[in-house]
């Protein structure tokens, strides 16, 4: 390995962003492939300004969203090499808000550089995007909004925090940084004990005083898997989607992004997708081709299963909250038991 | 959805394109599909070759459900 001299050369930074940051365009590019442009790109303009003097943007790589998390091994082999051909300092992704592709590819690249190349690594999105689940551990990630207004917001707190890495400079802690807790444990001196700490937690937890845990309880929220299904040929068969599939003209408004409701309709019904987080054009031609509706009923046919649930249930996937989808989803379940379904294929895009 | 749903008792097979989210969000049964604007359709195909293809895809979803599991299992094309 090269040992380089730490000068005051300025910090080279490779920025990666999606296709529509880089205004390509919407869902209708997604598909584009990994591409690299000099200087910065789309917010990479305003990182550029927060880094200054200190650092530069050599390079933009552009991906479509869709052709990353399509095409993994072939995105990751195209993009490491464009990185390391400009033998850059700092790799920064994204930020990518609560855009779940986008921040599934920013996660995936990032801990492939980081690996791969040894290059420093920052990006940023919100928390309930699953990039962080998939990553947190291992690559640093700041919070942010839910939605690209919180742009402004973000780059200044990106652009120094990003330099800090890059420096090798101490991190601190989550809270101090902004960044997703990574699940990882640091020795720490402190003045008082363990027994004198505990007790004063103790005390103002009892006075209902604010303390804060020094070790918080693990979230296991997997769930048991659903005893399988011993004969097919007599068992009952819920479709379920979060493609959005909605009957035509969308009735209800079940709503492109951040869904509020999930509708029940009838499986003769199905028109068009109300998702606006992908592409709609296919599933507007065929809605079979997101929710399998006609094959179902050929297996049927067929007598290979029993029977099909007279109804599927369909929200958007495309930034619906953690929240609201469990919502949804334990309020329809109870319809799927009391007409004793046995079993749910449950499609996503 | 997946896991509110089978938190009830109903197994469910979730057929996704980006398996690794799928994973990640702590599905039991995974099917992988074709593309995120088309999971269960490929337009560049024949209509009949396109709905053989999701036949494909839907079979192996039901065989999942017939198949006990006791961690996340993805059952690949």
């Amino acid at each position: 390995m090269v040992m380089r001299k730490k000068n005051m050369a300025k910090i080279k930074v490779v920025h990666y962003i999606n296709q529509f940051f880089a205004n390509i365009g919407g869902e209708e590019m997604a598909h584009v492939p990994a591409e690299k442009r000099a200087g910065h790109v789309g917010p990479g303009m305003g990182l550029a300004k927060e880094f200054g003097e200190e650092a530069e943007i050599v390079a933009t790589i552009v991906c479509g969203d869709s052709y990353f998390n399509e095409n993994v091994d072939e995105a990751l082999e195209n993009i490491l090499a464009m990185i390391k051909e400009e033998e850059a300092d700092l790799f920064v992704a994204g930020p990518a808000f609560n855009a779940g592709r986008y921040g599934a590819a920013c996660g995936t690249v990032c801990d492939a550089v980081q690996e791969k190349l040894g290059i420093p690594v920052v990006t940023a999105m919100y928390e309930e995007n699953p990039g962080v689940d998939m990553f947190r551990k291992s690559v640093y990630m700041l919070e942010t909004t839910n939605s690209a207004a919180g742009m402004r917001k973000v780059l200044p707190k990106l652009g120094k925090f990003a330099l800090k890495v890059a420096r090798n400079e101490e991190i601190g802690s989550p809270a101090e940084e902004g960044y997703h807790a990574r699940g990882l444990r640091k020795n720490v001196f402190v003045e008082k004990n363990g027994a004198e700490r505990a007790a004063e937690m103790m005390v103002a937890k009892l006075t209902g005083k604010e303390y804060v845990t020094e070790y918080p309880m693990p979230v296991f929220d997997n769930v048991e898997p659903g005893k399988a299904i011993k004969d097919l040929s007599t068992a009952r068969i819920a479709l379920v989607t979060s493609g959005g599939i909605v009957p035509s003209g969308n009735p209800d408004r079940i709503e492109s992004s951040s869904a509020s409701k999930y509708g029940e309709y009838s499986i003769n019904d199905m028109g068009e997708t109300a998702h606006g987080g992908y592409d709609p054009i296919y599933a507007n031609e065929d809605p079979n081709r997101v929710l399998p509706v006609d094959v179902l009923k050929d297996i049927h046919a067929e007598g290979k299963i029993g029977s099909i649930h007279p109804y599927y249930y369909t929200t958007t996937g495309n930034g619906t909250s953690v929240a609201n989808s469990k919502a949804f989803a334990t309020e329809f379940a109870q319809k799927l038991l009391a007409d004793n379904v046995d079993a749910v294929i449950l499609t996503s895009t | 959805m997946v896991k509110a749903i089978e938190a009830t008792g109903l197994p469910v097979v979730h057929i996704a394109t980006v398996v690794p989210i799928s994973l990640t969000v702590g599905a039991n049964r995974i099917v992988p599909a074709i593309a995120i604007p088309h999971p269960l359709g490929n337009p560049a195909l024949e209509a009949a070759e396109e709905r053989a293809l999701r036949r494909g895809i839907v079979d192996k979803a039901l065989e999942a459900l017939t198949i006990e599991v006791t961690d996340q299992t993805v059952f690949e094309r």
